[in-house]
């Protein structure tokens, strides 16, 4: 074992367990309200804003584009800078806050709007983290 | 409903020095600056009978004053805490909850003597799903949005170093001002990459200091030795925890809730306005201000401040103290906005807007997380 600095590791509550689950399957799993058809994120057993728990399941496609993203040059410990932190948009249209990987960390090549997929980050057998690259083909 | 003019400030100070405090605890600092405002309005500490704070908590505060009040606020949601414990406190001496009430901010931000900051929780939704990917700090966090701002207005890095080279204007005529050297947007751009595209001199200053406020009737306000600023309206929201979970990250919905509620309230137009602090933590938030507020169009507020619209001279005076960009910023700075507003309706700010009558105090608090808004008047 390495005493190295690493990432903050999520811990899953009860309404957030199936989402790592998911992700532990190489899924990523949203919520969607029955009633709009409209996916939500972050897991939650009910719709924001209207209370509905009418809602189901839904494998989202991992698809998205890059829609925001700073480049830190002060790391915390467990990371190495520059790296960008950055915000993606699912086709599902939910936001969630990623790392760009297998690109350079730049702002030539973070070019907002250029399409991601989502890759997942091993951590341990209970989590594995969504992270994006940019899209192939 | 509270009316305009039934409250008003008839105290204010800030701590006794700004900047690097080594000799003074987050506590102490709160005292410092609340017994400068309790003399500052001619009173007693025994006289205060509400207590309102955030980076403490009230009953921190209330012990080591030793006052026992009727009323406690510690709304506790970032730097703009203190533009909604004016709110509440305005709304609890209409209400009759209590007659003279203390807020005070005190903060070892740079020493950091004291400092109750909470550790992050790896079971909190942004400890799920923010935390691991490597946020640090306000500069990474509150600045995310910026890049799809500027894209959706064809806007540039010039822009938003022009923010701070105009506010380097006003902090030039504040004689507490940290930082009072003029500087240019090759200066601005010239400075350490931060968090791109956040250089250092779009970013906050890191300081020690405090501020309080001491707030009464206004039917009571003219037995006191300085000039009463009146409450005319407040507002307040909160909308996420998360910068990611921002609804549109070109706006802000706590502040277009906050700031027109306020202005709503004390019934004035734009053009009633003389004077405006806008929260200052980093060099976008005048422009997501400016245009939640409705002073600026969408997309407009980065060319109103490059036509120097805001300088010095102007008809819009924005960030007069200098900002958390170049005066000072502990952490919280939205009682240094309030200072100021104070002020310059008291007419002895350092550059001071000759006959200046309505000031709009804007605060934001965590990252785009919450908001409060108080609109001054002195007539």
């Amino acid at each position: 074992m390495s005493d190295a600095p690493k990432r903050p590791r999520p811990q899953p509550t009860p309404e957030t367990k199936f989402f790592w689950e998911g992700c532990a399957r190489g899924e990523l799993l949203l919520q969607k309200d029955n009633a709009t058809g409209k996916c939500y994120f972050p897991p939650r057993p009910f719709v924001p804003g209207t209370g509905s728990t009418d809602i189901s399941v839904v494998k989202a496609s991992g698809k998205g584009r890059l829609y925001s993203y700073v480049i830190n040059h002060r790391p915390p410990p467990g990371f190495t800078a520059p790296y960008a932190i950055a915000v993606v948009e699912l086709d599902e249209g939910v936001r969630m806050m990623t790392n760009i990987v297998d690109c350079p960390q730049t702002p030539e090549a973070l070019v907002l709007d250029m399409p991601v997929e989502v890759t997942f980050e091993k951590i341990d057998d209970e989590i594995s983290l969504p992270l994006f690259r940019p899209a192939k083909g | 409903m509270l009316k305009p003019r039934e409250i008003a400030v008839v105290g204010a100070a800030e701590t006794t020095s700004l900047g690097k405090i080594p000799g003074m605890s987050n506590i102490q600092l709160h005292a410092d600056c609340a017994l400068n405002a309790i003399r500052d309005a001619g009173l007693k500490v025994s006289d205060i009978d509400g207590i309102a704070c955030a980076g403490e908590s009230p009953t921190n505060v209330a012990h080591y004053l030793g006052i026992v009040p009727k009323y406690v606020d510690g709304t506790g949601v970032g730097g703009c805490s203190f533009m909604i414990h004016v709110r509440h406190a305005a709304a609890a001496i209409s209400a009759g909850l209590c007659k003279t009430v203390l807020i005070t901010h005190g903060e070892s931000g740079n020493s950091r003597i004291g400092l109750n900051r909470p550790a992050p929780n790896p079971q909190a939704l942004a400890g799920q799903f923010e935390a691991p990917y490597g946020p640090f700090g306000p500069p990474t966090m509150f600045t995310i949005p910026v890049l799809r701002y500027l894209k959706t207005y064809g806007l540039t890095e010039e822009h938003l170093a022009m923010v701070a080279v105009i506010q380097r204007e006003w902090s030039s005529q504040n004689t507490r001002a940290a930082m009072r050297d003029l500087t240019t947007v090759e200066g601005v751009l010239g400075s350490r990459m931060i968090a791109y595209p956040f250089r250092l001199l779009m970013c906050c200053l890191v300081t020690d200091g405090g501020g309080a406020l001491i707030l009464t009737s206004a039917d009571r306000a003219k037995d006191f030795p300085n000039k009463p600023v009146y409450i005319l309206g407040t507002g307040e929201s909160v909308e996420t925890p998360m910068i990611s979970q921002m609804r549109d990250f070109t706006s802000s919905a706590a502040f277009k809730v906050a700031g027109p509620t306020a202005m709503n309230a004390a019934g004035i137009k734009h053009s009633d306005v003389d004077h405006l602090m806008i929260y200052d933590a980093f060099a976008h938030l005048p422009l997501y201000g400016l245009e939640d507020l409705g002073f600026c169009k969408p997309g407009e507020a980065a060319h109103f401040i490059w036509e120097r619209n805001t300088a010095p001279g102007s008809k819009l005076p924005l960030n007069t103290n200098g900002g958390g960009l170049s005066y000072t910023h502990t952490g919280m700075y939205g009682m240094f906005a309030l200072q100021e507003s104070v002020r310059q309706m008291r007419g002895t700010a350092d550059a001071q807007i000759k006959g200046a009558k309505v000031s709009v105090c804007h605060g934001v608090g965590g990252m785009f997380a919450a908001s409060g808004t108080i609109v001054f008047g002195n007539e």
